[in-house]
């Protein structure tokens, strides 16, 4: 037996699998496409019972991937079960380095290992040249600068969370500690060269756009409403705000709504085929109400972002379509840089901002029943609803993750490339990369929609009008 | 493939002098997927010289950093079909990308990025400890993954001492 052949093959912890199925009408053109993804609800069953400060934490094992987001949005949520509204200076602002560190190295890592691959070598070009090992041979210095801007950001939430795994950085009513000066002086360091690299990557996928404008804008792109928290002054805001919908012109939905009273304004749809819900504005409908989130509806709901480069970028970007909202579905790439920069921008302010290093770091209320915790998560708003008896025990827990929101939006976005790629009854490589690109501008999360065993693997099915399999391909 | 007896092993000449990585990795929140991150935190409270110990989630790209600055690394992981109480094999590096939309790297696919972008070639091994019980919610380890996992780290430690 050769060493290559090892496999460790438990393994629960990472993604479900990509499933999507094309379905053509009798004249075979093509009438729906499902991306299939298999929503394991049990952890909203787990956390019942369980005593509200254990959250938190808890919540951590709900996935590998963003484990700070639902660390911070329980966390927040846990603040207004202990009747928290304002933490101290010093808390508010560990928690948003930890939340900037984190969006950080996640939009790090699907820029220069997922998405770099398809912009540097084109849709076509064999897979097995369109991957990281790809980059790495023709741009290496982009594939170490992916590394290390991920690291970074790992460092940023080690030092404010206390460590990778099980951190325990936010508690209810506030954080469990500050950052030394060591640990600020260590970070400091680097934070010019990241701020660099955030430059540069940023002008790839603006430079790309641009180059390639006409050609994406018929790119699985669709009209959507969206959906972002945003400050009271309607500036960006990953981590705290209201929620804000826009049509696909830029009209208001809502806005400035307490996201405590989320489920007044948005519900979720069951649909026979998925697992997954899907999520709508009630005041529209489950037809017409669907919406995005993300870098792409956060830039394009926010009035102005706060940091001065990522400011600039947000100009340029919006001038693109005038100032109305960009609806493209592969801009997702170039507000994802923008939001790295200014995530960049944030974690150099905060490192040099004295309140860091305060002491004053929890607060109390008077406990609440019932509690929502918001934020913007790298690839979308977070939802964390949570109802807590007198026994101080969880007897409700609701979550919409980010890419529950995006759920129908994947759906169309996999649908207008079929229509577009797809070409007889055959489903040829040209199509599975395509759809796979298509998918992949939403840096889709499915450990936390989803908890099916083993890899992500895409596969697609292709089905006539009586549901008869037609092809099956699998990547 | 050279598989490790923990009955017979000895202290490993080959691992002195040596700076040693063990990395713990998997889902404590998942049972037996704990496996990992549970060994790196009792070779962590050892405090053996030349071994520096991680654990997180899973493995990724910026593991790959960490590796290439050791000459020697161990990764940790549960497994659903090793032989028990555990296998213990030389891993070798694997030249792909990631999958689909994939926020993780395997094993040989990190150490094949270790030599790729990093240009490092440390010797490498998988410590596979088996797990029973994956498929619920639960931090907690069945009482033969646990016993398994005392195996694992009584013969890691003869190794490293």
């Amino acid at each position: 037996m050769s060493a290559k052949k090892i496999i460790i093959e438990p393994v629960t912890r990472v993604e479900g699998h990509g499933k999507v199925t094309i379905l053509l009408d009798e004249q075979q053109q093509v009438t729906q496409a499902r991306l299939h993804i298999v929503e394991f609800r049990g952890f909203e069953r787990f956390i019942q019972g369980r005593p509200y400060w254990e959250i938190p934490v808890l919540v951590q094992r709900l996935c590998g991937i963003c484990p700070v987001s639902h660390h911070l949005a329980a966390a927040k949520a846990m603040d207004g079960i202990i009747g928290v509204d304002q933490l101290t200076p010093t808390a508010e602002k560990m928690r948003r380095l930890m939340h900037y560190g984190q969006m950080f190295q996640s939009h790090a890592l699907h820029f220069f290992h997922l998405c770099s691959p398809d912009l540097l070598f084109g849709f076509d070009a064999d897979v097995a040249i369109r991957n990281v090992v790809g980059v790495a041979r023709k741009h290496p210095e982009l594939a170490v600068q992916g590394v290390m801007m991920r690291k970074y950001g790992q460092e940023i939430i080690k030092a404010t969370a206390g460590k990778k795994i099980h951190g325990t950085g936010a508690i209810p009513g506030g954080i469990n500690k500050n950052l030394s000066i060591a640990e600020r002086d260590e970070l400091l360091k680097d934070i010019d060269q990241m701020i660099e690299w955030s430059r540069a990557a940023l002008k790839i996928a603006k430079d790309y756009t641009f180059e390639h404008l006409e050609e994406l804008k018929d790119f699985g792109s669709f009209e959507s409403n969206h959906v972002s928290l945003v400050r009271k002054d309607g500036a960006m805001d990953l981590y705290h705000g209201d929620l804000r919908a826009i049509t696909a012109d830029g009209e208001t939905i809502f806005d400035h709504l307490d996201y405590q009273d989320y489920f007044k304004y948005i519900a979720e749809e069951v649909r026979p085929w998925s697992y997954m819900k899907f999520p709508f504005i009630k005041s529209i409908g489950p037809e017409d109400g669907w919406y995005r989130v993300g870098p792409l509806s956060r830039i394009n709901a926010c009035d102005f972002i706060d940091t001065p480069e990522a400011e600039e970028a947000r100009k340029e970007f919006m001038a693109v379509t005038d100032g109305k909202p960009n609806n493209l579905t592969m801009a997702y790439h170039w507000t994802r840089m923008i939001e790295e920069l200014h995530s960049a921008e944030k974690i150099r302010d905060l490192l040099n901002d004295p309140d860091l290093q305060g002491t004053d770091l929890v607060v109390k209320g008077e406990r609440r029943e019932e509690s929502v915790g918001l934020i913007e998560a790298p690839r979308g708003t977070l939802f964390h609803h949570y109802k807590v008896d007198e026994n101080d025990q969880v007897t409700m827990a609701n979550l919409i993750v980010s890419t529950t929101n995006n759920n129908t939006p994947m759906n169309l976005a996999v649908e207008g490339v079929a229509r577009k790629y797809l070409s007889g009854t055959e489903i040829t490589e040209g199509l599975l990369n395509h759809v796979e690109v298509a998918i992949r501008a939403y840096d889709p999360c499915l450990s936390c929609a989803t908890h099916a065993l083993g890899k992500m693997p895409l596969e697609i099915e292709l089905r006539d009008a009586e549901g008869e399999l037609l092809d099956r391909k699998a990547r | 493939m050279p598989k490790a007896n923990c009955s017979t092993v000895k202290r490993d000449k080959r691992f002195q002098m040596k700076r040693i990585l063990v990395i713990g990795y998997g889902n404590p929140g998942r049972l037996d997927d704990g496996l990992g991150p549970a060994l790196a935190e009792k070779i962590s409270t050892l405090n053996l010289p030349n071994v520096s110990v991680d654990s997180d989630y899973q493995l990724n790209v910026e593991d790959a950093a960490q590796v290439a600055e050791h000459d020697l690394v161990i990764l940790a992981d549960a497994s659903t079909d090793a032989e028990p109480p555990f296998t213990f094999t030389p891993l070798e590096g694997e030249k792909g990308g990631l999958s689909f939309s994939s926020h993780s790297v395997s094993a040989p696919q990190l150490l094949g990025m270790v030599e790729e972008l990093f240009g490092k070639q440390p010797e490498a091994w998988v410590l596979a400890i088996r797990g029973y019980d994956f498929n619920e919610f639960g931090e907690r380890l069945s009482a033969k993954a646990g016993q398994n996992l005392e195996a694992a780290v009584e013969f890691l430690k003869k190794r490293l001492q």
